[in-house]
């Protein structure tokens, strides 16, 4: 893919400039902008390393990276992550926030003191466009030509002294991927830093607002430095002639997700058993250090035996995100956008909603605030109204527990394709098959399809890098240690107090005759039909507050239940559950909106609780309904 | 000359942006996807269900449904030329 004989030094071509000695400027603030694909993070994650920052800008619900520039020694600077744009022109929210930044006028963010601008260097008739919009803002701008490792490999050239001297700015080779010709950044601070902007370029820019007009500027440039494109990326070609083959594309798009979930069973679980056994050990270690009374009770059948349920789901759960990262990172998942673009028309459904709903399968949160680049007002609502069926990583806790508990790690056709990793794909099936539905049925009653455009770029495919891979599944562990360390221990603790009062003199009440043992028994009826018990039932009221928290309240209650007390969990509910209500009770999970964060991100993107009122009444009852044909189908068939 | 709409270009072929008869959001995205008169332009492969197909322009290559390449002419080039600009 690369060239490894190629020259390291790079320089930072510098046009004229008159240098004033002693009026010194001090930087803080450095951002970092570039089209999307242009190898932006990549960069954005090698000068900053893993002490970034993640937020939302105020009023908007764009993403905001910041970090310190410690990698490059310069631990003083923030550098500020920019969307991912074309052109400054505020057709989407991201260049509007883009603007509003570099001007100064977001609010809580400082005004940058200088640019670095970032473009793929394969293709500068298209990327300088972005250039001439961020040099007219008239802040000190070092431009980055990134990928140069590709271009070199496939024989482009760049003369990036004439291209400083067009530009009137500094301008470098770098490969954001390889770490190469990084070092001219920190020079390019201390240069910029130490020199007053003379406020003079000797740069005639285009009319901005026109992308003919910039087009015709960046063509002139590029042809007047003697820019030589590089060839096309023959390995990609070729990839793409097998992944987007007639017939072989969508076979091998089917067994790749098919491979992921396998891996995440075969590989994932015993990581998992491994880590619950350690995490018990601990527990049980941990708790003799503590006085043999109500106080050990609670830390250890109630705190620790509701987290840990949870906890052990850890390493499955960064499996999956390790290959959702390479697919996305290597550039697959765009082809697989164009796969899937079909199946997205038919149910009249955008194709710019593919991305957000493919975000749905991490998390419907974030996946709710991506719905913001869809312009069309109720093709976006349909999206937000399907985007929680996405199985998200939140129902992977209880599908895992009981396709572990309940089916057996059989394999067919040669020991290649395992049964539980196909119940865990029809799982994922259903919950998509389900956005379909409700995608149709909206789009046939309440909303109708319009024509906004499917504008797909395919990137070319690029090896993931150990360091964005690693930053991900830190960033996915952090988050889910925070939310089993928060939300998920908070539950956990009220379903331990309602489970051992009231007292009984100075004695705890037994499970069954306290106030949660009451209200598990009062809504017993009603769930007794769909196969579940009163203690699946608290874990279902419970697990309104977030999917996992079920997980963590049948710990909970299985751990003090003297039955159950020395099993683990999934032995406490192969005895105390059948077939028909465990598969039931993963099917409800499928469709269930079982998520106030969610809810509430709904109700603020669309500024109403009428929509989440109706979400969650519509998938509860597709739950329970679920839930309940499944029960009685397979209690009546076996 | 023959002018085509993109769409109806065959795989393989290629020509030269002639026109662009989209609104104005989506023709300034694709304008920087590289689709403005006078690039050119060259049908590369067609995805599984045969729609959308993918682009190549200008060292790019971008998939777009055929509702929307129709609404894109070119002038289709007789013999494969590469770009002159």
């Amino acid at each position: 893919m690369s060239s490894c004989h190629a020259p390291a030094e790079v320089l930072v071509e510098e046009p004229p400039a008159p240098v004033v000695p002693g009026a010194k400027v001090r930087f803080r603030t450095v951002a970092l902008i570039g089209p999307p694909n242009c190898g932006k993070s990549t960069l954005f994650n090698r000068l900053t390393g893993m002490r970034q920052k993640v937020a939302n800008y105020p009023g908007v619900t764009v993403e905001h990276h910041s970090g310190k520039m410690k990698s490059i020694g310069r631990s003083d600077l923030t550098l500020i992550d920019l969307p991912g744009i074309y052109s400054l022109a505020t057709y989407s929210e991201d260049a509007r926030v883009a603007v509003e930044v570099l001007t100064g006028k977001m609010p809580g963010v400082p005004v940058p003191d200088c640019v670095l601008l970032v473009l793929d260097a394969t293709h500068m008739n298209r990327q300088l466009m972005l250039a001439a919009p961020v040099f007219s803002i008239g802040l000190p701008t070092l431009v980055l030509l990134n990928m140069s490792d590709q271009l070199e490999a496939r024989g482009g050239k760049i003369d990036t002294l004439a291209l400083a001297k067009e530009l009137g700015h500094p301008v470098a080779l770098i490969s954001a991927a390889q770490g190469k010709g990084l070092d001219v950044i920190p020079d390019f601070l201390l240069r910029a830093g130490s020199k007053p902007d003379d406020g003079t370029r000797p740069l005639q820019l285009p009319i901005l607002q026109s992308a003919a007009s910039c087009r015709s500027w960046a063509t002139q440039v590029t042809g007047r430095t003697k820019y030589q494109a590089p060839a096309a990326a023959l390995w990609t070609r070729r990839l793409d002639s097998v992944l987007l083959h007639r017939f072989a594309g969508p076979l091998i798009f089917l067994a790749v997700v098919f491979a992921v979930f396998q891996v995440v069973f075969t590989i994932g679980q015993p990581l998992s058993d491994g880590m619950g056994t350690i995490l018990t050990n601990l527990g049980a270690h941990a708790a003799l250090a503590l006085p043999d009374n109500w106080i050990r009770a609670l830390v250890r059948d109630g705190l620790w035996n509701g987290v840990q349920s949870v906890l052990v789901f850890l390493p499955q759960i960064l499996l999956l995100f390790l290959f959702i990262g390479i697919l996305e990172d290597s550039g697959y998942l765009a082809r697989a956008a164009l796969i899937a673009d079909r199946v997205m028309r038919a149910i009249g459904l955008n194709g710019k909603a593919f991305i957000p709903l493919l975000s749905a399968y991490a998390c419907a949160v974030p996946a709710i605030m991506a719905t913001r680049t869809i312009e069309n007002k109720r093709e976006r609502l349909a999206t937000i109204m399907v985007a929680p069926f996405m199985t998200c990583s939140a129902r992977l806790p209880i599908y895992t527990l009981i396709i572990a508990a309940f089916i057996p790690n059989t394999r067919f056709l040669g020991g290649i394709i395992g049964l539980r990793a196909t119940v865990m794909l029809s799982l994922y099936a259903l919950g998509f098959l389900a956005a379909l539905i409700t995608a149709k049925l909206l789009n046939s009653s309440v909303m109708k399809a319009s024509a906004a455009p499917f504008i797909l770029e395919l990137p070319q495919y690029r090896w993931p890098t150990v360091q964005s891979l690693t930053l991900r599944l830190y960033d996915r562990g952090k988050l889910f240690l925070k939310k089993a360390g928060t939300i998920i221990l908070a539950c956990t603790f009220v379903v331990w107090v309602l489970s051992v009062l009231p007292l009984h003199g100075a004695q705890f009440s037994d499970i069954t005759h306290s106030i949660i043992g009451h209200i598990g028994h009062w809504i017993e009826p009603v769930i007794r039909p769909l196969g579940f018990n009163w203690k699946i039932g608290i874990g279902l009221l419970s697990s309104i507050v977030a999917r996992e928290v079920i997980v963590g309240t049948l710990g909970t209650l299985y751990g003090m239940d003297p039955a159950t007390h020395a099993a683990s969990l999934q032995g406490a509910l192969r005895h105390d559950m059948t077939i028909g209500g465990a598969i039931a009770l993963v099917v409800f999970f499928a469709f269930a909106m079982q998520c106030t964060s969610t809810l509430a991100i709904v109700r603020r993107e669309t500024n109403s609780w009428k929509y989440p009122a109706i979400q969650f009444t519509y998938m509860t009852i597709v739950a329970y309904v679920a839930a309940l044909v499944t029960n009685q189908v397979i209690v009546h068939l076996f | 000359m023959q002018v085509t709409a993109l769409s109806n270009a065959k795989v393989g072929s290629a020509g030269v942006v002639e026109r662009i008869d989209l609104p104005e959001e989506v023709s300034h995205h694709l304008a920087h996807l590289g689709f403005l008169p006078g690039t050119h332009v060259e049908v590369l492969r067609r995805a599984p269900a045969g729609d959308p197909r993918v682009y190549r322009i200008d060292g790019v290559e971008v998939g777009l449904r055929n509702e929307t390449a129709k609404h894109i002419f070119l002038k289709l080039a007789k013999t494969q030329t590469k770009d002159a600009a």
